[in-house]
C-alpha cells in the first residue's frame, strides 16, 4: 500500500497541527471543577476537564501537575483554553506557559468573586473562543505532523500475538516518514526490561531507561503487599490467558515493532529531540497513561486491547484495535479496527498494519473514534505522593 | 492450508496459544510457528479456552516457560505435554 503523505488537520500558531479543534475549560484544582463544568454546560463547542487534584501538592508531584495542565493546554488538538483556579497565582503560571504557543488563552480565579459571577464572566470569554475556533478549517498537513502515542489495555495473549504487532508494523512504516511516536507503561515492561533497554538508540538513552525502570520497580516492591496478583497482570489479563508479568511485558513490547527510542521522557514531558520514537515514564493504567501522553503533545492515540478496554481521552482521539474475535463481536461498539483475522491467518501483519494506517488517517481527518462517539473523556492526573 | 488451532511465537517456545474458541481434551491440534512459518501437531490433554496456553513438551517443577523465545516465568507444578499452562502451574520470577 502506498502510505498517504498528508492528512487534514488544524494548523496552529506554533507550527504544530491538530487532529481536533477543542476549546477547553481547564480547572487548576478540584474545587474549580463546578465552575468549569457550568461554563461548558452554558457554552456549546467547549469541554471542561474536571479532575481530582491541584491543592497543596508540592515538589516533583506539583511540577508534574503543572506539566500535565500546561501540556494539555498546549496540545495542538486544543484551539483555545480557559483556565479557572481558586487563586490567581497557580492559574497565571499555567496561562502564561500555554500562551507561549500563541493560541488564545485566558485565566480566571474564583476567590473574592464566587462561582456565579465567575461563571458569567468566563462564559462570555468561552463563547468568544468557541465561535472563533468554529471558523477554523482543516488544511492539508504533512503526515509528519502526526504525533502518535500508543498504550495497550485489558491485554490478553491475542494482544501479543496480533494487535500489538499490528501497531509495531505501523510504527515501522510511519517512523521513516518523520512522525513522532511514544510508548510508555514502565511497570508493564517488567520481565522484558533488559531487552527493551537495548532498543535505546544511544548508551545514554539505554542507561536512562534502566534507571527509570529500576526506580519504578523499587517503588512497586516497596509498596507491594503480595505478588501483585490482580494488579499486574490484572484479573482481566489472567482471564484472557496471560499468566505472568513477563509474558505481558513481551506482548506489550511488540507495539514498537523494530524501532529504537531516542530518549526517555518524564511523565507529561514534551519531546524535544526531533522526530522518532520516545519512551515516556508512565503508569500502565490506561487513563493515566494517555492523559500524560496527550500532555506531552501527542495528537492521536493507538490502543490495542484484548479483553476490551473502553478508554477515551477528552482531547486526544483514541483508536482501538483488537485481535480477539470474541471481543470484536461482543464489544463491537468500542472497536475501531478488527484485526482478529490475523489469528485465523486470513490476514497478515503487513495487511493489518495498512488497515491501521488507513484508520489512523481517517480519524486524523476528523472521523470520530468509537470512544469519542460513546462520550469517553477520561482525564486522569498522575499523582506521585500525598499532598501536604 | 489446515485451520490453525494454536500459534507458537518462536521456535524455542515450550508453550503455544489457543486461537480458536476452545480446544477440547484429545483434540488433534494444528500449530503454526510464526517465527519460521513451520507447522506442528499436538494432542491436547485439557480443555483450553481462546488465548490460553498449552504445553508443547513435558515440563517439570522449576523449569522455565519460554514464549517469544524469552523467559516468562517458572513451572511450580509438573505439567504434561498437551495440558493447560496458566496461573495454577506457572508463576512469575519477578514479584
Amino acid at each position: 500500500m502506498e502510505i498517504p503523505k498528508s492528512f487534514l488537520g488544524y494548523k496552529r500558531e506554533n507550527g504544530r497541527a491538530g487532529t481536533r479543534n477543542h476549546v477547553i475549560i481547564l480547572p487548576v484544582d478540584d474545587i474549580s471543577n463546578a465552575c468549569a463544568e457550568a461554563v461548558s454546560n452554558n457554552i456549546k463547542g467547549t469541554i471542561s476537564l474536571p479532575h481530582s487534584y491541584g491543592r497543596l501538592q508540592f515538589g516533583a508531584d506539583l511540577e508534574l501537575h503543572f506539566r500535565t495542565m500546561i501540556g494539555t493546554g498546549k496540545n495542538p488538538n486544543v484551539a483555545a483554553v480557559i483556565v479557572i483556579g481558586i487563586e490567581p497565582k497557580w492559574t497565571k503560571r499555567i496561562v502564561d506557559a500555554i500562551a507561549k504557543t500563541g493560541k488564545p488563552v485566558e485565566g480566571f480565579s474564583i476567590e473574592g468573586v464566587g462561582d456565579i459571577d465567575t461563571i458569567a464572566k468566563v462564559s462570555k470569554k468561552a463563547q468568544e473562543f468557541s465561535m472563533w475556533a468554529s471558523e477554523k478549517q482543516r488544511e492539508e498537513c504533512p503526515i509528519s505532523d502526526l504525533w502518535i502515542s500508543v498504550k495497550c489495555g485489558e491485554s490478553d495473549t491475542t494482544s501479543g500475538l496480533a494487535s500489538n504487532p499490528t501497531v509495531g508494523n505501523l510504527m515501522d512504516k510511519l517512523e521513516p516518514l518523520g512522525v513522532h511516536l511514544c510508548f510508555g507503561e514502565t511497570s508493564e515492561l517488567t520481565g522484558a526490561e533488559t531487552v527493551c533497554a537495548k532498543r535505546g538508540k544511544t548508551p545514554e538513552a539505554q542507561k536512562k531507561f534502566m534507571k527509570t525502570w529500576s526506580d519504578y520497580n523499587d517503588f512497586i516492591l516497596k509498596e507491594a503487599t503480595n505478588d501483585l496478583s490482580e494488579s499486574q497482570p490484572t484479573a482481566g489479563n489472567i482471564a484472557g490467558g496471560l499468566t505472568t508479568i513477563e509474558e505481558k511485558a513481551f506482548g506489550n513490547f511488540q507495539k514498537i515493532g523494530s524501532r529504537k527510542f531516542i530518549d526517555v521522557l518524564e511523565p507529561a514531558e514534551e519531546p524535544t529531540k526531533g522526530k522518532g520514537l520516545y519512551f515516556m515514564d508512565t503508569s500502565s493504567a490506561a487513563a493515566e497513561c494517555v492523559t500524560l501522553q496527550a500532555a506531552g503533545g501527542f495528537n492521536i492515540h493507538l490502543f490495542p486491547t484484548g479483553q476490551g478496554n473502553i478508554i477515551g481521552n477528552p482531547i486526544e482521539p483514541v483508536i482501538k484495535l483488537t485481535a480477539n474475535p470474541l471481543t470484536a463481536k461482543t464489544m463491537s461498539e468500542h472497536i475501531d479496527v478488527d484485526v482478529s483475522k490475523i489469528l485465523s491467518r486470513e490476514m497478515n501483519l503487513d495487511q493489518a498494519g495498512d488497515e491501521l494506517i488507513k484508520s489512523t488517517i481517517k480519524v486524523a481527518n476528523g472521523r470520530l473514534t468509537c470512544a469519542e462517539a460513546l462520550g469517553h473523556k477520561e482525564f486522569v492526573m498522575t499523582k506521585l505522593y500525598r499532598s501536604a | 492450508m489446515a485451520n490453525t488451532d494454536i500459534i507458537i511465537h518462536d521456535e524455542k517456545d515450550n508453550v503455544g496459544v489457543v486461537v480458536i474458541e476452545k480446544i477440547t481434551p484429545n483434540q488433534d491440534c494444528n500449530c503454526w510457528i510464526m517465527e519460521n512459518d513451520k507447522s506442528a501437531k499436538i494432542l491436547s490433554k485439557s480443555e483450553i479456552p481462546l488465548g490460553h496456553k498449552i504445553a508443547m513438551i513435558d515440563l517439570k517443577e522449576g523449569d522455565t516457560i519460554l514464549k517469544y523465545g524469552h523467559d516468562i516465568g517458572k513451572v511450580v507444578k509438573n505439567i504434561n505435554k498437551g495440558e493447560h499452562v496458566h496461573v495454577h502451574n506457572v508463576k512469575t520470577k519477578k514479584w
